[in-house]
């Protein structure tokens, strides 16, 4: 058993010590990690790869992200890998504090994506991914008594992301468009689909951003959201953002989140936090 | 909240279009002698790169650095015209990969910064070099 063990170790020692860590991409292009875990904005993932590697290489990220609204609170562990500029592989855990029952509610997301096309700077045509998220909740309790269909769903999306060099005022603009087929209700948290039936529902998410320099990015997102649930109201989200990419390293999100109506209680709407740390 | 966070962007977003210079790039460059320092700047950040340096074995550093000014003035709308050879001749049989790329234009980036050149400067060079792109990568 332990020489399995040692055997194993060797083997992924020798994988990790073979392949390139690399940095090819230019800085800020790996992205910021989105609460789903694939690389994104803050609530929206884009056609991005994660991390900064190019062809050949590998590139990804490990992130901590924090959502304080008036009655929730999410935190999310992400990490993701990107290979050759490729294909992405993601895990997030999310982990919901519902602070008036102080109860949680956790899940996992489980992320594969696929760059089909285009190049996000150096081609007309703008870099398309396609990707699924299967989502696993934990904890489903309350998913059940608000009538949640099943405690587990697969997501859908396509997404397209185009960074045009000085787009606007001299300065770098990004642009996402995520069309999304989806049987979850707040992002899965609670839970998939309604009474007997899985409701899949085809939603429209954007984000847009302006590079003040290389360093700092501004913007804002939309994120369409079903509203299958009969107990309880499900709004659209919304954040502005600020990204912060001092270097490959480690970058920084802080954002102003209004999610809107959460498990029937209205008006939720607080800070986002997020710390990436780059492989 | 929400409305102050707002107002701080519209004004970020404002004061960069204050920001955006209406000279010509080819001034805001610094004119010949501006782009000279860009390319000095740049053939020393090349140096120091082990992923692009490879491909300068056989260069003749003169000649580039005099073609690449030349070129700069040129599509920045400066009183020069181009007279090297063209984009898809100087680098056919270098095979250059995506990752190079990348790495030069990131090399010119630190070249424009050491210089002091305005972002908006910056960006609207590289979007004119960025079209050069399916002509240089391999």
């Amino acid at each position: 058993m332990q020489f399995r063990l040692l055997s194993l170790s060797s083997i992924l020692l020798t994988f990790f010590c073979s392949i390139s860590f690399a940095d090819s991409k230019i800085l800020a292009t790996s992205a910021a990690t989105s609460l789903e875990g694939s690389a994104g904005g803050g609530i929206v993932p884009w056609a991005i790869i994660s991390g900064y590697g190019d062809t050949g290489e590998i590139g990804g990220n490990f992130s901590f992200t924090t959502v304080n609204v008036n009655d929730f609170r999410l935190d999310v562990t992400s990490f993701n890998l990107g290979f050759g500029n490729r294909l992405e592989l993601s895990y997030s855990h999310h982990d919901l504090h519902v602070e008036p029952l102080n109860l949680n509610i956790r899940q996992d997301i489980y992320g594969l994506k696929y760059k089909l096309i285009g190049d996000l700077i150096y081609n007309n045509i703008p870099q398309i991914s396609a990707g699924i998220q299967y989502k696993h909740n934990k904890d489903s309790l309350i998913p059940d008594l608000l009538g949640a269909n099943d405690n587990s769903g697969t997501d859908y999306y396509l997404s397209a992301s185009k960074l045009w060099l000085a787009g606007l005022f001299g300065r770098n603009v990004l642009a996402n468009t995520t069309l999304r087929y989806t049987a979850a209700n707040q992002i899965g948290l609670l839970g998939f689909g309604e009474n007997g039936n899985d409701d899949y529902q085809l939603v429209g998410e954007t984000s847009i951003g302006i590079f003040l320099n290389p360093h700092w990015l501004i913007g804002a997102e939309y994120r369409q959201k079903p509203d299958r649930l009969d107990t309880v109201k499900e709004d659209h989200w919304k954040d502005i953002f600020i990204g912060w990419f001092p270097n490959k390293t480690v970058s920084f999100v802080l954002a102003y989140s209004d999610l809107g109506d959460i498990a029937g209680l209205p008006d939720q709407s607080g800070l986002y936090l997020s710390i990436q740390l780059g492989l | 909240m929400r409305e102050t966070i707002l107002f701080c962007l519209l004004f970020a977003i404002s004061s960069c279009a204050h920001l955006n210079n209406q000279a010509p790039l080819y001034n805001q460059l610094g004119e010949m002698e501006g782009i000279t320092k860009i390319v000095d700047s740049l053939l020393h950040e090349i140096s120091t790169d082990a992923k692009v340096l490879p491909l300068f074995s056989n260069t003749n550093i003169k000649r580039f650095r005099s073609k690449l000014s030349e070129q700069i003035c040129d599509i920045s709308g400066g009183p020069c015209e181009y007279s090297g050879d063209t984009m898809e001749e100087t680098h056919r049989n270098l095979n250059i990969t995506r990752n190079q790329f990348n790495s030069l234009v990131e090399d010119l980036i630190r070249a424009m910064e050491k210089n002091s050149i305005s972002v908006p400067a910056q960006n609207e060079l590289l979007k004119r070099l960025a079209k050069m792109y399916p002509d240089i990568k391999h």
